[in-house]
This record gives structure tokens, C-alpha cells and sequence, in this order.
């Protein structure tokens, strides 16, 4: 609020009332920051600790927020508890596939969409388009019987394959190629430049920050998906890690808290380092996605 | 001259359409085979006897949808179904706005408040749920440990079918409340600043502010929201599957683990698909509202 000299003692006080419900104001946003971070700060705390704890003090009937003596045995536990390393060769591979085939489609689908002539364009926009309102569960069984009919149940290609395919990824891409002048693609027409080499050397790098946020939102995506390698993996060796970490939980009812936290943090931690690199792009993408429309 | 420049553009508009092909093709292939083939397929499995163990079927008429609505759990499916949507939905955009609207002012550390909020969006929802069976715990968990100093029993979250629903839901929208208040912030700062001061202008109060400028500013973001949030929730299967597995006696048994269950656990690729149809004429509802939404207030750029 800008500071206005005013005649009327009536008008100073409507300033000074402006004053005070702008401190209120401001102190709620204090107060609603502070709830955010316990919010969530209080479960990751928990993890944390949990992980730390010895089982004396997971098991103990006054538990505690802070770990009375921590430890780090529960991680070398949790990695002897089930097949980590098996667990982290699959996600790394299955996650890699399957976002590098995402990223890679998505450029060169809104490149096409944007820069490449062909009659009937719309067409193909529309039915990315409707591809779009399909979700992944509602095709889950014949999905499925299709890739038992190629006999890639429990194999890499079996998990990766039924999600490689792009829609939201192209659109937002698509929207932010358009917003690239005309000028700089046609002064590399003019260097003599084909299509893939424009592609190349003058849009990727140019809407970099687009493709960023679509390569992290791939990335988590496919590092965190359950439900359709938890269907098509059959053995140990070929689990993902979240559907391997649920697994240490199923066994019996007295689950070991302190090894479970620690396997989780294997799968929270890297998604979490990448997010700390690179929160921006995710949080404007993201933001950006639903304003723009 | 004029033949030969017909034939070199002849020949360019070929090289442009290989390259579209190429370009796109892959993409539009796997949707063929992925998206587009199943949904169909899915309508043709509905009518099936299809038996996963012995891979074959034939047509049965309706039986699977009668089997399937005339069960005596649907019923209690459904409402669980609509009770997780609403009360996640409204909660996430209730507290969404709050949190949004309080954030929404130069403050120290917003974005960081921003992003902390956010960070659980991206994490994976099995591993959430795993920290949260811990979290609720009735012996040895964070809410026990809470509560124990007051001398108030906790509640066995997850194995008490009153408990278990809200346990859910309070996962959800933790879970997913960053998603939303992120949006909302974008939706707000996208409300021109004229506005509050013409308003402010014409003596309109704090609230008359809200009221007036700010709802009706915010309600293409907030349409928005609701149908991704509505269509997110009938997707949400990670955190029931690893929490409660549907249960207690089907208190957290919703449409897509009960399609999971069907296919997986009954191994009836039939009723599944009548289950998976469900959902997808549901969500094409909820679709189709937004796209009607849009065409009015949005032009397509």
C-alpha cells in the first residue's frame, strides 16, 4: 500500500484500517507458511527418524519425535531385506525408457504439429487430443492381455511400452513451440537447415525450459508408477521399487518401522534430490499447464 | 520451368509429409495399439466369459454386468467411490484456496513454502503410504505418540472401518494439496491487478474484494481443478492398494481397486472391463463438462 497524505480525518483512518488489515494479513501468511512446513515437515521428520531410530525406540511405548541414538544399521538392513539393488537396476531402466521415449515423442510430436507441413494436421492434433481422456486404468485389462500375447509379461518392454506413448507432454510442448518466432525457423531454413536439424539446433534449444519440465514430470511419473508394474512383473528380480518396497509390508503384521523407513527413503530420496535441483521448472510447468489451459 | 517446379513441389510436400510421419507416427502407433485398440477391446471383454488362466472366452450377453452391479459390495463400492471423490475434492479446494490466497502476498520464503508444499505431488504414492501406515499407527505410531500425553486413545486407523476411509483421505489430500495450491497461486496471480484497484476505487471491503473480483476471477482455474482433481481421485489406487487393500471388510473399497481386484485377484478380464467401462463413462462425463466448459469460456488458441 502506497502512503497517501490525506485531508479528512474520516479518510486518515480508512488508511490506517487498510494499515491493519494489511499486518493481519500479512501475519496470517506467516502463520499459513508455518502450518505448510509442519504439515508437511512433520511427516518427513518421521521418516527421518524412524529410519534413524533403533527398534528399541520404534518399539518403545512412549515413542518419541527424536531419535535418542541414532544409527544408520536400519539402511544396511532395509538393503539386505529384499533385492534393492534389483529394485534400483529396474526403476533406473524402466524409468529411463520409458521417459526417454516420452521426452524424445513429445519433441518431435509438437515439432510436427507446429513446423511440419501435412494436410489434415487438426486431425491428428484431435486425436492426441482424445488419447489425452483415456486414463491408463480404464485400458489396464486388455493392455495387459496384449502384452501376455506378446509374451513380454515380467520383462522391461512389458512395463515400459503401454506408457511410452505422449499426450500432455506434447500439448505443452506444442503450446510453447508456437510461441517461437517465425524468424529464427526460417533463418535455419535458409542456412539449409532440414527439419530434424532445425529441430535440433534451434527449437529444443530454444524452448529448453519447456522440455526440461516435461522430461522431470516424465521422470517422476515413471520412477513412481504402481499399478501397472505391479500387475505385469511376476518375479522378485523384476520388480520396480515402489512396488518392491510395498512388498516388505506385506509379509506379516509386526513390520520392523525402522528398516521400512529406510527403504522408503530409497525410493523417496531421488526423486526428492531432483526436485530440490530443479523445483522451478516442475512448479511454474505445472502452473503454467492450468492457466494457460 | 512451370512442369518442373510443380515436380520439386511435389516432391517437397512428400518430404514434409515423411518427415510429419515420422515424426508423429511412433507416438500415434503406441496410442493405436495402447489407447485406442483396448478401449474397444475393452467393450468386446465386457460381454466375454474371458478367463485369464485359460485365455478364452465367449460371448455372454449382460451376465457380467448383472454379476458385477447385483453384487452386494457394489452398492457399498460406489458410495465409497463418491465419499473419497467429494470430501478429497472439496478438501483439496477449500484448503487449496486458503493456503493460496494467504501465500499470495510478498512474503518472506513463499516460494520455498510453495515448493515444500508441492514436493509430496511428486513423490511416490506407494512410498506415502508406507510412511503413513507408520504414521497412524495405533501402538508405535507419530498420531499415538501425539495423543498419548492427553491420555486420548488413538484410533486403529487402519483396521476399523470408520477409521479407515478418513485415513485415506487425509493421505489423498496431503498427498495432493500442494498440486492444488500451486494452481491456485498461478490462478490468482493471473487476475489483473486493475481490478482490486477499481474495486478498491468503489469502497468495495476486503471481502466484497473476494466476493467480486477474486472468485469469479479464479473460476476457470477452479473449473480446472475440480475435474482434474474429481478425475485423479477415481485413479487413485496406489496409496488403498498399499494402505488397507480395500479394506477393512471393503470400507476403502473403491471403483479402481475393485476393477484390480476383479481382474487380478478373480482373474475376470470380463468384469473388469464392465467395472472399467464404468469408469470411463464416468470420467468422459466429467470430461466433456470441462471441454463444454472451455468452448464457452476459452477460445482455442
Amino acid at each position: 500500500m502506497r502512503d497517501i497524505v490525506l485531508e479528512s480525518s474520516g479518510d486518515r483512518r480508512l488508511v490506517t484500517d487498510q494499515r491493519v488489515t494489511h499486518i493481519t494479513q500479512r501475519v496470517m501468511g506467516y502463520v499459513a507458511m508455518f502450518a505448510v512446513v509442519l504439515i508437511i515437515g512433520i511427516p518427513v521428520a518421521w521418516v527421518l527418524s524412524g529410519a534413524l531410530k533403533t527398534n528399541r525406540e520404534i518399539f518403545s511405548t512412549t515413542p518419541q519425535l527424536l531419535p535418542a541414538n541414532p544409527t544408520f544399521e536400519n539402511f544396511g538392513k532395509a538393503w539386505r531385506a529384499a533385492p534393492f539393488d534389483r529394485f534400483y537396476l529396474n526403476s533406473f531402466i524402466t524409468t529411463l525408457l520409458g521417459a526417454g521415449a516420452e521426452v524424445i515423442m513429445a519433441v518431435t510430436t509438437a515439432y510436427a504439429l507446429v513446423f511440419v507441413r501435412f494436410p489434415k494436421r487438426d486431425w491428428v492434433f484431435i486425436l492426441l487430443l482424445l488419447a489425452l481422456m483415456v486414463p491408463e486404468e480404464v485400458v489396464i485389462v486388455p493392455n495387459y492381455l496384449t502384452i501376455a500375447g506378446w509374451r513380454m509379461v515380467n520383462t522391461y518392454p512389458g512395463i515400459v511400452l503401454p506408457g511410452a506413448s505422449i499426450a500432455f507432454g506434447t500439448f505443452l510442448l506444442r503450446q510453447y513451440f508456437r510461441t517461437i518466432p517465425p524468424d529464427l525457423i526460417d533463418a535455419a531454413k535458409v542456412d539449409g537447415a532440414g527439419h530434424l536439424r532445425t529441430l535440433l539446433s534451434v527449437v529444443v534449444p530454444v524452448a529448453a525450459p519447456a522440455v526440461a519440465t516435461t522430461a522431470l514430470l516424465s521422470i517422476t511419473a515413471k520412477w513412481n508408477e504402481y499399478l501397472w508394474p505391479l500387475l505385469i512383473t511376476t518375479t522378485e528380480d523384476m520388480r520396480t521399487l515402489p512396488v518392491g518396497i510395498s512388498r516388505l509390508l506385506d509379509q506379516e503384521g509386526n513390520t520392523e518401522w525402522g528398516v521400512v523407513m529406510a527403504a522408503t527413503l530409497f525410493v523417496i530420496v531421488p526423486v526428492m534430490l531432483i526436485f530440490l535441483y530443479a523445483q522451478r521448472f516442475v512448479v511454474d510447468g505445472i502452473a503454467s499447464g492450468a492457466v494457460k489451459g | 520451368m512451370q512442369f518442373g517446379n510443380i515436380a520439386l513441389a511435389v516432391r517437397r510436400d512428400w518430404r514434409e509429409w515423411l518427415t510429419f510421419i515420422a515424426f508423429v507416427g511412433p507416438n500415434l502407433l503406441l496410442f493405436g495399439i495402447f489407447t485406442y485398440y483396448p478401449l474397444g477391446q475393452n467393450a468386446v471383454l465386457a460381454f466375454s466369459n474371458y478367463n485369464l488362466i485359460t485365455r478364452s472366452g465367449e460371448f455372454i450377453g449382460l451376465r457380467n454386468f448383472d454379476t458385477v452391479f447385483s453384487s452386494t459390495q457394489f452398492g457399498k463400492i460406489l458410495i465409497n467411490t463418491f465419499v473419497f471423490t467429494v470430501a478429497s475434492v472439496t478438501l483439496l479446494l477449500v484448503l487449496g484456496l486458503m493456503i493460496a490466497l494467504l501465500l499470495n502476498q510478498k512474503l518472506r520464503g513463499r516460494n520455498a513454502a510453495r515448493s515444500i508444499l508441492f514436493s509430496p505431488t511428486i513423490l511416490a504414492g506407494a512410498a506415502i503410504a508406507i510412511v503413513w501406515i507408520y504414521i497412524f499407527d495405533p501402538r508405535f505410531g507419530f498420531i499415538y505418540a501425539l495423543l498419548r500425553p492427553f491420555g486420548i486413545a488413538a484410533p486403529k486407523w487402519l483396521t476399523d472401518p470408520n477409521w479407515a476411509m478418513p485415513a485415506i483421505i487425509i493421505v489423498y489430500v496431503w498427498k495432493n494439496l500442494g498440486y492444488a495450491t500451486v494452481i491456485f497461486i498461478a490462478g490468482l496471480q493471473a487476475i489483473p491487478r486493475e481490478l482490486y484497484e477499481a474495486a478498491r476505487v468503489d469502497g468495495a471491503g476486503a471481502l466484497d474484494r473476494f466476493w467480486h473480483v477474486t472468485l469469479p476471477g479464479l473460476s476457470p482455474v477452479m473449473f480446472f481443478l475440480v475435474v482434474t482433481t474429481i478425475l485423479t481421485s477415481f485413479q487413485a489406487f496406489d496409496i488403498i492398494n498399499v494402505m488397507t487393500k480395500g479394506g477393512p471388510v471393503n470400507a476403502t473399497n473403491t471403483l479402481i481397486f475393485h476393477l484390480y481386484e476383479l481382474f487380478f485377484v478373480q482373474s475376470s478380464a470380463g468384469r473388469a472391463a464392465v467395472v472399467a467401462l464404468l469408469l470411463f463413462v464416468l470420467m468422459m462425463v466429467v470430461t466433456l463438462l470441462q471441454v463444454r466448459y472451455l468452448e464457452r469460456r476459452v477460445s482455442y488458441a
